[in-house]
């Protein structure tokens, strides 16, 4: 009988104790704007953290979108309620550096007691999140980088065995494609990133003045006297050509929904998509990746990372920032990059996480073979100071849709068809818009210089 | 002279103004001043700064080309919609008021759409008018540039009216069939008597008849035109080709929730909370003049 009543009270006891420790954990709110299958992988992410230790819980609150995780965290701050940690994707890291409402993470990391070797970041990657001394304000989460998609069975039906390097050999690719009945040989879209951000960085020209904007808010647009008009240029010969296809959702297909069923040849997408279009593909077609072409005689630089970083957010005890520094150092650690990695298209971030990745021969997997020229692109060069390092530009939004008008602008003109010199229409044409593209630009940029008077990019 | 009924003690009047005005003051009188605030200030998305700016910020929307072009296209919207959803609507109502044969199934399927919320209405239209995978795709097969209004801006701006003017037309319908009914019978069947046809009795008895609501709907309609456009617009063509369907409302939820710049749309605003009040101003000065209540 005391036995029994000793028994009840040591359980008693242990039941005490153990709910005690339940409610001793430090509970934290994370935002973040994916969903879907995506957004289930991030929550994974965080079942994993809170299976991991038990100090810390970390719930993970889809937001929808991008946008909306921005917006509704913005309410929330001003409101006092934010998040402790907060995912904003690569065009509002300058309203994140220049907001005051967030714990840089290098301190948040050093006040923690964790000593993070910050150099085993991929460092395309981290200059995109770091200020000018090269201190990480932000994780790199989920990131990628665009490259080119190439389906081998078409291309194989002109005799072509390898991916084109420059887009001269695309343009001739294309041309054959077309006498061998190829309806479609590239399906491109408006994405500014990966058509114009990416272009830009990898062929060594300016974006913006003032290193893309890392120089000052009184940065100006460029894209009007570079080659990327070019590039505009090429793109749209092309279309009038009947060479390429413009594939939006608007007209009823995405780039990846065309090329994933075999209807276009190439794409020029981010890596993020891999597993879709490995998914979704049409049975049996062989598609592989390559780096974005360049022109021919260019001495390629780094591509841009693309995605988003996790920010800790001012306003929370200390408690609190003891598990967001807990819950970081956790994303950051080789099996956490493999779980990300093999889960969603994204990449590694670290060198150690891709170097672990490698040597257990993920790459070598037909599943993710291709991702790993991601990694190869984002490391094509050491980071060049004046235009591979990212973009820093105030009103990156409204900028990318001025670009984006542009574009469908020139995509949708039947000027040049009209025209007696179909050529010579078209160079005016793509300058006319993108002048106009420029000079919108510069006003966003103008009014954000107003708004941010007398701050200094950190 | 007799009164109306009231209440004895003013008190009890207004506390029964209370939850009216307490909605009011919250969803309209504070949002309404925060944005005045905010347009003559340089907001910071995440707080601090917010120096006053004067008009500055008024100035340099309307030193913008593109809000004039988004004006414009606001007008056309409105006032193309507005004529769609109410002849639509009138001649549907008047149909169906004649009591043909099917006309109480008719007459609730024409309800129908004003309950369906505007973004599931704008993904059907979306699928209708996509020129690749729509139902429009096998006409558009026949004939290749026919319709595309992911790159033709003017068709892009028929499909969202179309799409918003379908669901409003079963709003005025509900309108215009209770004018009708509110019409004595009586009236109807002497004019028949006299030999007028159903044509001549409703160009002569039943439209004229229904002056009060039309001119209500009409006002109603184009008050909504100018605001309630979003849903729609977001779904299907996201205020493109280039910025063909930019209309006012979505060019303030752009620049201010996507492009954070939240004095530039709270200014933007202000200009259509002021256009919308001279609008119905204009109204009920000039058109309301005409209408004869009964």
């Amino acid at each position: 009988m005391k036995m029994r009543m000793m028994a009840t009270a040591a359980a008693l006891l242990l039941a005490g104790s153990i709910s005690a420790q339940a409610a001793d954990k430090t509970k934290i709110e994370f935002w973040h704007g994916l969903s879907g299958d995506l957004g289930d992988a991030v929550g994974e992410v965080c079942s994993r953290f809170n299976a991991s230790q038990d100090k810390y819980e970390v719930s993970c609150v889809s937001q929808g979108s991008y946008d909306a995780a921005l917006q509704n965290t913005i309410a929330a701050y001003r409101a006092k309620k934010a998040p402790t940690v907060v995912q904003v994707f690569d065009a509002g890291t300058l309203d994140m550096m220049l907001s005051d409402a967030f714990v840089p993470a290098h301190q948040l990391m050093e006040k923690n007691g964790y000593k993070i070797d910050w150099s085993k970041y991929i460092s395309s990657i981290s200059d995109y999140y770091a200020n000018s001394k090269g201190e990480l304000y932000s994780f790199p989460f989920n990131s990628s980088s665009a490259l080119l998609y190439w389906n081998k069975d078409m291309f194989a039906k002109i005799g072509v065995t390898e991916a084109p390097k420059t887009w001269e050999e695309v343009g001739e690719d294309a041309k054959k494609m077309k006498a061998a009945g190829i309806d479609c040989a590239a399906a491109i879209n408006d994405d500014t990133w990966a058509l114009m951000e990416q272009f830009d960085a990898i062929h060594g020209i300016s974006t913006a003045t003032l290193d893309n904007g890392y120089g000052g808010l009184s940065t100006e647009m460029k894209i009007n006297q570079t080659k990327f008009v070019d590039y505009m240029i090429f793109l749209k010969t092309n279309l009038d050509a009947g060479l390429f296809k413009l594939k939006v959702p608007q007209n009823g297909a995405t780039i990846v929904q065309a090329f994933a069923a075999g209807d276009c040849a190439m794409m020029m997408d981010s890596v993020a998509d891999h597993g879709v279009v490995g998914r979704t593909q049409k049975a049996g077609m062989n598609w592989g990746t390559a780096m974005l072409p360049v022109f021919a005689g260019t001495k390629r630089l780094n591509s841009l990372v693309g995605g988003a970083s996790l920010w800790t957010l001012k306003g929370h005890t200390e408690a609190e920032y003891a598990a967001a520094a807990a819950f970081l150092n956790f994303i950051g650690q080789p099996t956490s990059e493999e779980f990300w990695s093999t889960r969603t298209g994204y990449i590694p971030v670290t060198k150690t996480g891709f170097k672990y990745l490698t040597d257990k021969g993920f790459y070598k997997d037909p599943k993710y073979a291709g991702r790993e020229v991601a990694i190869a692109s984002l490391t094509a060069s050491e980071v060049n100071p004046h235009f591979s390092r990212g973009n820093r530009l105030g009103g990156f939004v409204q900028i990318r849709k001025e670009i984006r008008d542009a574009m469908n602008t020139i995509y949708a003109s039947d000027a040049p068809a009209k025209a007696a010199d179909p050529a010579a229409a078209t160079r005016t044409l793509v300058q006319a818009e993108l002048d106009k593209a420029v000079e919108r630009s510069n006003a966003i940029l103008r009014r954000y210089e107003k708004t941010y008077a007398g701050r200094d990019l950190p | 002279m007799a009164r109306k009924t009231a209440y004895k003690a003013a008190w009890l009047g207004g506390l029964l103004l209370v939850p009216q005005m307490a909605l009011v003051l919250t969803f309209f009188y504070w949002p309404a001043g925060a944005a005045l605030f905010w347009a003559f200030t340089l907001e910071r998305p995440w707080g601090g700064g917010n120096d006053f700016a004067g008009f500055d910020n008024f100035l340099s929307v309307f030193n913008d080309s593109a809000y004039w072009e988004a004006v414009i296209r606001s007008f056309v919207f409105a006032f193309s919609a507005t004529a769609l959803a109410m002849l639509g609507a009138l001649v549907l109502a008047l149909f169906c008021d004649r009591q043909l044969r099917f006309f109480r199934v008719v007459r609730t399927g024409l309800i129908w759409p004003y309950a369906v919320a505007a973004p599931a209405a704008a993904v059907a239209f979306r699928f209708v008018f996509a020129p690749e995978a729509g139902i429009f795709a096998t006409i558009v097969k026949q004939h290749p540039d026919w319709w595309n209004p992911a790159q033709n801006g003017l068709h892009a701006m028929l499909m969202i009216i179309v799409a918003y003017s379908w669901k409003y037309l079963a709003y005025n319908f509900i309108f215009f069939i209770a004018g009708l009914q509110a019409i004595p019978r009586s009236l109807i069947e002497a004019a028949a008597m006299d030999g007028a046809g159903p044509l001549l009795r409703m160009r002569t008895l039943q439209i004229p008849l229904l002056a009060p609501t039309f001119f209500f709907l009409l006002v109603i309609n184009l008050t909504d035109s100018f605001v309630d456009s979003f849903g729609i617009i977001d779904i299907t063509t996201g205020g493109g080709p280039s910025k063909a369907t930019t209309l006012m409302v979505y060019k303030i939820y752009f620049d201010g929730f996507r492009g954070l710049d939240y004095s530039g749309a709270a200014a933007q605003s202000i200009v259509l909370m002021l256009l919308i009040m001279v609008l119905t101003f204009v109204q009920f000065r000039y058109i309301e003049r005409k209408v004869h209540y009964t």
